[in-house]
């Protein structure tokens, strides 16, 4: 399938999670993401897949648990009121070691909020939404294709860390087309030996669990655990630079803030004014070191954000405040203009704030 | 070289539909595109919007906040996006559905009375379509094996019977 297909940024999730071997999808409908579901439920009976609408969305996490525990790559999707409903399960699933890929495509909050597009839900996805001492790999796509490219990068992340994975998206990404390739080189799912999927009377039981009843072997188990979360820092961080090797003034953005601000980089530059934009692709692990390096020559960072500031507080730690770091945002189903952040930017180069 | 579009009307009026074949044309023809369409309760009568940007380099922002290209279908939406056209750019007003003239003197205007047209010449329900053929044609892009290729592609092989009557309302609209 080398020809390009006009896609949704939900159908390309849709369509990929199903490439990658995915064959179970347990969801609630939910705007603007419902377009996940709707693909799955044309699509999963006709390869042997199961589609199943559960009846709410902790009951839809709980059967990506239970799916996952016996060895299939699982998915389920929802939007962030759903998501915070899935909080619970994701924490059980982190504390399980088990993968799974859940995808948020963000609206408005908090609260029930409205169904435009947002990105309030970053300290959620990247600092736990559940409880306990835990991460997913966040992965924030900008564009179609990413949509695409990320949820299969999602199920093998999630497979090979034993651990949820989510896809952080917005409702502008999940409900836009553009020319997508499914063009991918699928690795197979690992072995998976920890699955409950009966011993043949050849081994011991295996057991799914996330309750540890002795301090000492749970304590072990976090340390266990977060020793993984450094690995993962290390290799697993992905970010894109834009015109940042000379930038006097640079961008943090993601996702559909990210696209916008690229307009706002050229619409800069066109006036002499150099400006360049970091583009977090995972935001947890937080890729840091294109910010320590940025904050080497830059005069100022704008964080440019559907939300009231949340990112901000990451690219802060990781210029260590070497540089000063401003907010550009907008909230509740709005997003910023080009013009907006261009105003930002000219500020910022007047050194003001 | 990019070129930016918002088709605005009511929801049933197949402004998602005419946004998407122009994306389609614009893909079949090697360009970069986005098609970004108001969402929600919209698609169920309200007011429906869509923008789609065609172009060489890569698109930044997918939101059409200043079209070269403005298509209204409803007074509403003429109200709403007028003043948003960037100088020089061009208005496409369903003029059997929207009473009143553009007020702006430096866009270009073309009153197609495409609903009454469509009505007149049994093509209900593709006055979408005649404001497409006098567009594309417009753009020197009507006709050519692309055309074809991204009706084709919006058009599923279920409703097969409906490429004739899409493109001869197409057609019409060219003549315009």
């Amino acid at each position: 399938m080398a020809d390009k297909v006009l896609m949704k940024g939900n159908e390309a999730i849709a369509e990929a999670a199903i490439m990658a071997g995915c064959r179970h999808y347990f969801g609630y409908p939910i705007t603007p993401q419902t377009e996940i579901a709707a693909y799955m439920a044309k699509r999963m009976p006709k390869i042997g897949g199961t589609f199943l609408q559960a009846e709410s969305e902790i009951a839809a996490i709980n059967m990506v648990y239970g799916a996952s525990a016996a060895g299939v790559r699982a998915m389920t999707s929802s939007s962030s009121p759903g998501i915070s409903l899935k909080s619970e399960g994701i924490s059980y699933i982190a504390g399980s070691d088990l993968p799974a890929v859940i995808v948020n495509a963000q609206r408005g909050g908090p609260g029930l909020g409205g169904i435009q597009p947002s990105q309030s839900d970053y300290f959620q996805a990247t600092r736990g939404g559940g409880h306990g001492d835990y991460h997913m790999i966040v992965l924030t796509p900008a564009s179609v294709q990413e949509m695409a490219e990320l949820t299969i990068h999602a199920f093998d992340l999630a497979d090979e860390y034993r651990m949820p994975v989510m896809i952080l998206a917005d409702g502008t990404i999940g409900q836009m087309m553009e020319p997508v390739s499914f063009d991918f080189d699928i690795k197979p799912a690992p072995e998976k030996p920890w699955a409950t999927v009966g011993t043949g009377m050849k081994r011991p039981h295996n057991v799914v669990n996330s309750l540890y009843l002795n301090p000492a072997e749970l304590e072990q188990n976090n340390f266990d655990r977060f020793k993984r979360y450094e690995i993962i820092a290390e290799k697993e961080t992905m970010y894109e630079e834009f015109m940042t090797d000379d930038a006097d003034i640079v961008l943090a953005a993601f996702g559909i803030a990210a696209r916008v601000s690229r307009n706002a980089v050229l619409a800069a530059r066109k006036e002499g004014i150099k400006a360049g934009l970091i583009r977090p692709i995972t935001v947890w692990p937080f890729p840091k070191a294109p910010f320590a390096k940025a904050a080497d020559h830059c005069s100022s960072i704008i964080s440019v954000e559907l939300s009231m500031g949340q990112m901000i507080e990451d690219v802060k730690l990781a210029c260590e405040c070497r540089v000063p770091v401003t907010l550009c945002n907008r909230v509740g189903g709005m997003i910023p203009t080009p013009n907006q952040i261009l105003d930002a930017i000219r500020a910022a180069a007047k050194g003001g704030k | 070289m990019t070129t930016s579009y918002l088709f605005a009307g009511f929801g049933g009026q197949g402004i998602l539909f005419a946004g998407k074949l122009l994306a389609y044309k614009g893909l079949t023809d090697g360009k970069n595109v986005s098609w970004l369409p108001s969402y929600g309760p919209e698609m169920r009568g309200g007011t429906a919007n869509c923008s789609v940007i065609i172009s060489d380099d890569d698109i930044g922002a997918p939101i059409v906040l200043e079209p070269d290209v403005l298509i209204v279908m409803n007074n509403p939406s003429l109200d709403r996006y007028e003043n948003d056209v960037v100088p020089g750019g061009t208005i496409y007003v369903d003029s059997s559905l929207i009473g009143r003239k553009v007020n702006r003197t430096d866009v270009n205007v073309c009153y197609i009375p495409a609903t009454a047209l469509a009505s007149e010449k049994g093509l209900d329900g593709l006055a979408n379509m005649i404001i497409m053929g006098k567009l594309l044609s417009d753009e020197d892009q009507l006709g050519g094996e692309s055309l074809e290729k991204a009706l084709k592609k919006c058009i599923s092989a279920r409703h097969a019977d409906l490429l004739k009557s899409n493109y001869d309302a197409m057609m019409l609209g060219s003549q315009q």
